[in-house]
């Protein structure tokens, strides 16, 4: 059996010569010395292979300081050649901005990289807390990783889109990490419900937002009650616009409530439905009484969605059968779906909150719903003209073969039969 | 002047001019032999009467057909949609276009099965073989024409094995595409190979076929004479007309019934306009009388040694198109007897293959 120390020295080493030519041109005595370690202290060198920095050609030295040039260690790691040792937790964002905060440095490598990450940082929950000497909030290395940090487009990045969520979630729902800020641990839970993680883990959708979409990323901090919609509406424009002008805007700001997720939720963004405006589940009813106004316009509302979904359904019904029956009916289908579309915009109309406003879409696509109906019709009419005519056609040919037979039986019949 | 007079003048008049009375006795005189294959010599007739149908239809079609990419589809939209029974005409138009090729297989099987392209019908046989080509020249040409998803990217597919022929390949397929890819320019010239080079080539090798067949009389098989030989009897003969044509016209009619029944009840659908710009759709494959090489040489690895798969499975299929054309010439031997288990069981298997791999290429 190999020795343990033998295997970690071998991969140490071979992970050293499948360094890029140029770093090996470059001596780094600290990945030299430290790969061939144990630990804690060998950890570094074998995550540093992957590390961006590496590749961009910065060493150990650039971060610790010290002489990476020196074979001795005395002499690397001298104090008075610049060693700093371990970075202290509360000086890793400064140590990091060193370099991220210098556009000339920083723009030499990805020109359009931003420079303001300390600065973010600064204005965060983290930042803040992390100013006050609280050592136990995020920085820079918990969620970028230390030593093996990849670009954020790196699959493998904490960081990147698809495991944003997860690496939040290392501290955030962590019991004991949050028992002393007073702050929930089922936020990810919450969010793995919602429809963003849906479409995030389940679609592969980097576009879906995850944590850093609404809290920000360098800068986190919880979005306050007055500025929810505002969050939402970086990706929901429209429903924001209404929402503003909505009676519920200011009666919300009023108590205190923070629009979208009062009716949505904030991290367990279900999958809306118009269930939501009336009945048992309905949202509109932990506010309105039934008899109420609001209620009645809930009411209302859901049911002229209702009465746009059916006559829509009964006209995708009667098309889906004319198709199926060969009918050529792809004008009515298309037309069909701008019906389909005229739902789409009264359900976002509802954001209005106004009664007047979900009845113009409605009133739109149930005009479109009843002229595709009656394509249908026309087309389940020509489906059984065509049916009729062939019936008549197969009668007529039927009888021109008996016509035809009798024909033959009477030649034959007269002696011109078959003859040897 | 009597009615008897006038028509005995008409008569004389056509008479004069055209001969008709030589064309009657021929047609008096004609007979086919009657024996227990005779219903097999009707599927010949039935490819015509479909061959007939589809020069009717597609004239019809013509009339509103436009072939540039942007105006195609919609035309053969608007004649199933607006024009009065443009449906009907444009169903009966694909549908026979299939229903012939079935016939046209059936037809060559059953010359094959019954030996009638023993010598001296050699040149019988082989201008039916190129009718046959001509036939899958036209439903090639003629799938593209409605520029729907599923016939531009199978045209694709199809003119992409036409480039992989070595040497001439690349040229082969520009020829056909009449540029790099398919596009504009490959619908008007499909267009214009399947409204004029195919019919004018397929009317004049259908005389030559036609001609070829009356000149050499109806085949017998050789175990239908071999059998009245031995009783020393003649064969049984019906007069071709009106006896042969009136039983002929009847399986017309039925035709003429499983086609109006096939167009009304399942109307050939015209599927999504083509958009190049699109990625294939999955499950993209040819009709289904293509379906057995193309299933083929989806099963060849893409290199079989250091020969590309596609060039070895296209090989494979022009030798055995060749050697099938060429029956005649290694179906008897050099002493001139009938090597007839070759032949039935070279069919069997060409047939076994084509079903079988046709119905793999369907359902996989």
């Amino acid at each position: 059996m190999i020795p343990q120390t033998v295997f970690r020295n071998s991969l140490a080493s071979i992970l050293f010569l499948l360094l890029p030519i140029e770093v090996l041109e470059a001596k780094d005595s600290c990945v030299e010395c430290h790969g061939a370690m144990e630990g804690n202290l060998q950890a570094p060198a074998l995550g540093f292979p992957t590390d961006v920095h590496q590749h961009r050609g910065f060493g150990c030295a650039d971060c610790h300081g010290g002489d990476r040039n020196q074979d001795d260690p005395e002499l690397a790691m001298s104090r008075a050649r610049g060693f700093l040792g371990k970075i202290k937790r509360t000086a890793v964002p400064q140590l990091c901005a060193r370099c991220h905060s210098d556009a000339d440095l920083i723009h030499k490598f990805k020109p359009q990289q931003r420079v303001d990450q300390l600065a973010q940082y600064r204005t965060s929950v983290h930042g803040k807390k992390l100013a006050a000497g609280d050592e136990a909030v995020a920085n820079c290395v918990d969620c970028h990783s230390v030593h093996n940090i990849r670009e954020v487009r790196d699959p493998l990045s904490p960081v990147h889109p698809l495991n944003l969520p997860e690496t939040c979630a290392r501290c955030h729902a962590n019991q004991t990490h949050m028992a002393k800020y007073k702050i929930e641990t089922n936020q990810f839970q919450d969010y793995r419900k919602s429809v963003h993680w849906e479409a995030l883990a389940k679609r592969g959708d980097l576009s879906a937002p995850s944590c850093a979409s609404c809290h920000g990323n360098h800068g986190a901090t919880p979005p306050q009650v007055g500025s929810v919609a505002a969050v939402c509406g970086t990706c929901h424009t429209l429903f924001e616009e209404l929402y503003n002008k909505s009676p519920h805007k200011p009666v919300f700001a009023s108590m205190g409530m923070g629009g979208c997720v009062v009716c949505h939720s904030n991290h367990a963004v279900l999958a809306p439905s118009d269930d939501m405006l009336s009945g048992n589940t309905a949202v509109c009813a932990q506010c309105h009484e039934p008899s109420s106004a609001g209620g009645k316009a809930a009411a209302e509302m859901a049911q002229s969605i209702g009465n746009l979904k059916a006559e829509l359904n009964r006209s995708e019904v009667i098309l889906t059968r004319a198709r199926r029956s060969g009918m050529e009916v792809s004008e009515a289908l298309l037309e069909l779906r701008e019906g389909q579309e005229a739902l789409v915009k009264a359900r976002v109309a509802v954001h209005a909150f106004q009664i007047s406003s979900v009845s113009k879409p409605v009133s739109e696509g149930i005009a479109i719903s009843r002229e595709t109906y009656r394509a249908g019709e026309s087309a389940m009419k020509e489906r059984g003209f065509r049916r009729v005519g062939l019936a008549i056609s197969l009668l007529a040919i039927v009888a021109t073969l008996a016509g035809i037979g009798l024909a033959i039986r009477s030649i034959e019949g007269k002696g011109q039969e078959t003859h040897e | 002047m009597s009615n008897s007079g006038i028509k005995r003048r008409v008569g004389g008049w056509f008479e004069e001019r055209l001969g008709l009375d030589s064309i009657r006795q021929f047609a008096a005189h004609k007979t086919v032999p009657v024996h227990s294959a005779t219903y097999w010599y009707y599927f010949g007739g039935i490819t015509l009467f479909l061959f007939v149908i589809q020069v009717l239809t597609g004239v019809l079609l013509l009339l509103y057909y436009r072939p540039t990419p942007a105006e195609a589809y919609e035309s053969v939209q608007f004649i199933v949609t607006r024009v009065q029974f443009g449906w009907l005409v444009r169903s009966i138009h694909s549908w026979s276009a299939n229903l012939m090729i079935l016939t046209a297989f059936i037809h060559m099987f059953s010359v094959v099965f019954l030996r009638a392209f023993r010598r001296p019908r050699e040149l019988t046989w082989l201008s039916g073989v190129a009718l046959l080509g001509l036939a899958l020249g036209f439903g090639f040409s003629g799938y593209l024409l409605p520029w729907n998803t599923v016939s531009y990217f199978a045209t694709k597919v199809g003119t992409d094995m036409a480039a992989s022929v070595p040497l001439v390949g690349s040229h082969l397929a520009r020829f056909l595409r009449g540029g790099e890819d398919v596009g504009g320019a490959t619908l008007t010239r499909f267009f214009g190979f399947h409204v004029a080079v195919l019919p004018g080539l397929t009317s004049l090798l259908l005389l030559v076929h036609l001609g070829l067949v009356q000149k050499f009389g109806i085949s017998l098989p050789p175990w239908v004479e071999t059998l009245y030989r031995g009783r020393e009897k003649n064969i049984p003969q019906m007069p071709f007309f009106p006896n042969f044509f009136l039983r002929e016209l009847m399986a017309w009619y039925v035709a003429l019934g499983v086609l109006g029944s096939l167009a009304a009840i399942f109307p050939w659908e015209l599927g999504e306009k083509a958009d190049p710009f699109a990625s294939a759709p999955a499950g993209i494959r040819p009709e289904w009388y293509f379906l057995a090489p193309f299933y083929t040489l989806k099963l060849i690895p893409s290199h079989v040694g250091f020969v590309e798969g596609e060039l070895l499975g296209l090989f494979g299929f022009a030798l055995l198109a060749i050697g099938w054309t060429a029956l005649p010439f290694w179906a008897t031997n050099q002493q001139g007897a009938d090597r007839a288990r070759l032949v039935t069981g070279t069919a069997i298997a060409l047939l076994a293959y084509l079903v079988t791999f046709s119905l793999l290429g369907y359902w996989r």
